[in-house]
């Protein structure tokens, strides 16, 4: 196949599909399309094997991102006089820069503060008189209990917009954020293979995400068949970047579950496609408390552990707004020792393993062997009781 | 003059210990001495049983994760100060306990302290200096 093969946007179905493995077995520099010289930021995720997936950004690249992010800001009702408190995280998480630079695009003011410090995070609330607040979704929940708890009314707060996402949430968990806060709560949608957040916004129509197709092309397959699903239906939704240069990607399998809607918008008019919110994955990656967890990066820690076997279910719960991972570990006789103390240190030393390669706190678990559910030949590696 | 106890671990739910002392008993073996360590998740039953081969590898094949180990049996007085001599004579020596337990023994005026320590060859050595009666596994498992 030759680039001029590519005539419609029918031929792009011919090419194959990209994903996560590819970056993967790229690490770190392989994907990149431009000399290092060009490449003006790098960030990374955490891996599913220890090696992060690694991504890159041109002078324009930013340019880009900066745009749609600050599109999806004004999309919401963001202004160049809001206040926007960023408490994304920043680093080589994309979350916080991204909402940063598109802060700076619209013109409004940002606060850097970063994520975690509730105190702070409400102080700096009261004191700066912030208009919008970006942060996981659960985070909004939980900032508006701790909030509650310390005597703060956060009805009274100054904010009037939230922006939510990094991890799935409902229509219910919307209305518990705007009632608690007294605010309007949208989500954004992005990945850092893509450009980071910024890729997809709600409008104020609340009804579906705008992906912002000039610069990340959509299609939505049907994950067995790999052919377009009917509009309005279910299907793998695929990336094509148009105009990313560092590290672009052609037919990117985001393995999140959608639907894409066309036309214009009832709600505000914008002919960008809509997508509905995530409904699910075609693979088993987890989203806790923002951070993406797959099976396999919990079982090549154990499989590094001479002590332990890769027999082992995750329990994922949700208590209070907070989501908490339980890893449950089956003791076999290899390292099964008849004191209560060698069985505690294990247990310690496999979440210090498991929380340095996650960087998420997790619970550890003994169990008995083979109470762990094996179903069809395969292991049902995941129970997520999370109502969301 | 050690013993053999099998651990078995096990998840801290309600039933699981009759479930073991029930497969144990289709089996037909009996129980000489236990003891149960517990946390919040799980714990781990230790047993003496008349016949060890057997209940090794009935657990086993009822899938539970199990450990053979050795242990002391040491008879004490059955009296205020019993169990401090012998404690005083491993003291003494500088060994410490892992763990033990105790039962009544078969004689009036008699216990069994089943007793693990790291350095057991050590342990017996000064038990038996102490003149501290020890029991043999047969004598235990036949008791």
């Amino acid at each position: 196949m030759k680039p001029q093969d590519i005539q419609s946007l029918d031929d792009l179905q011919h090419l194959p599909l990209t994903d996560k493995e590819t970056l993967r077995t790229n690490y770190p520099f392989g994907m990149f399309a431009v000399p290092m010289k060009q490449v003006k930021e790098i960030h990374a995720s955490s891996g599913t094997t220890g090696k992060p997936t690694v991504v890159a950004y041109t002078e324009h690249d930013i340019r880009v991102w900066s745009e749609v992010m600050a599109r999806s800001i004004y999309a919401v009702g963001g202004r160049d006089d809001d206040i926007i408190q960023n408490a994304y995280g920043y680093g080589l998480f994309t979350g916080g820069l991204g909402v940063h630079y598109g802060s700076l695009d619209l013109g409004a003011t940002v606060v850097p503060i970063s994520s975690g410090g509730s105190k702070r995070q409400l102080q700096l609330m009261q004191d700066f008189q912030t208009t919008i607040l970006t942060c996981t979704p659960s985070y909004a929940v939980y900032l508006a209990e701790i909030a509650e708890s310390e005597g703060i009314d956060p009805r009274k707060s100054s904010l009037r917009i939230g922006i939510h996402g990094a991890e799935p949430w409902s229509e219910e968990m919307r209305r518990q954020i705007e009632e608690k806060w007294d605010i309007k709560a949208y989500d954004i949608y992005g990945l850092s293979e893509i450009i980071g957040p910024g890729v997809a916004v709600e409008c104020v129509g609340q009804d579906g995400l705008h992906i912002w197709a000039d610069h990340f092309l959509p299609e939505v397959l049907d994950p067995k068949t790999g052919k377009p699903v009917p509009e309005g239906q279910d299907g793998m939704l695929v990336i094509t970047t148009l105009t990313k240069e560092a590290t672009p990607f052609l037919r990117y399998a985001t393995k999140d579950i959608v639907s894409m809607t066309t036309g214009k918008c009832p709600h505000c008019g914008r002919t960008m496609p809509r997508i509905s919110r995530i409904k699910g994955r075609t693979d088993d990656m987890l989203i806790i408390r923002g951070i993406n967890v797959f099976p396999s990066q919990i079982e090549s820690v154990l499989l590094s552990m001479e002590e332990t076997e890769p027999h082992y279910q995750l329990v994922v719960t949700r208590e209070g707004a907070l989501d908490s991972l339980e890893v449950q570990v089956e003791v076999n006789e290899k390292f099964f020792s008849d004191e209560i103390r060698a069985l505690e240190a294990l247990t310690k030393r496999i979440k210090e393993e498991i929380e340095s390669v996650l960087s998420i706190s997790v619970n550890v678990k003994l169990v008995e062997p083979k109470t762990l559910a094996r179903s069809e030949g395969k292991a049902k590696r995941v129970i997520d009781l999370r109502n969301i | 003059m050690q013993v053999r106890q099998i651990s078995v671990f096990m998840e801290n739910r309600a039933g699981r210990l009759m479930e073991i002392t029930g497969i144990l008993a289709q089996a037909g073996i009996n129980l000489r001495a236990l003891s149960l360590a517990d946390t919040s998740d799980f714990g781990i039953l230790r047993i003496i049983v008349d016949k060890p081969d057997k209940a090794v590898d009935i657990l086993r094949r009822s899938g539970f994760t199990i450990r053979e180990n050795v242990v002391i049996a040491a008879v004490i007085e059955d009296r205020p100060g019993g169990l401090y001599e012998i404690l005083k004579v491993l003291a003494d020596a500088g060994i410490s306990i892992e763990y033990m337990y105790g039962f009544l023994g078969k004689h009036e005026h008699e216990a069994v302290m089943i007793i693990r320590v790291e350095e057991m060859e050590c342990a017996i050595e000064v038990l038996l200096e102490a003149n501290v009666t020890l029991l043999k596994g047969e004598q235990i498992y036949t008791m």
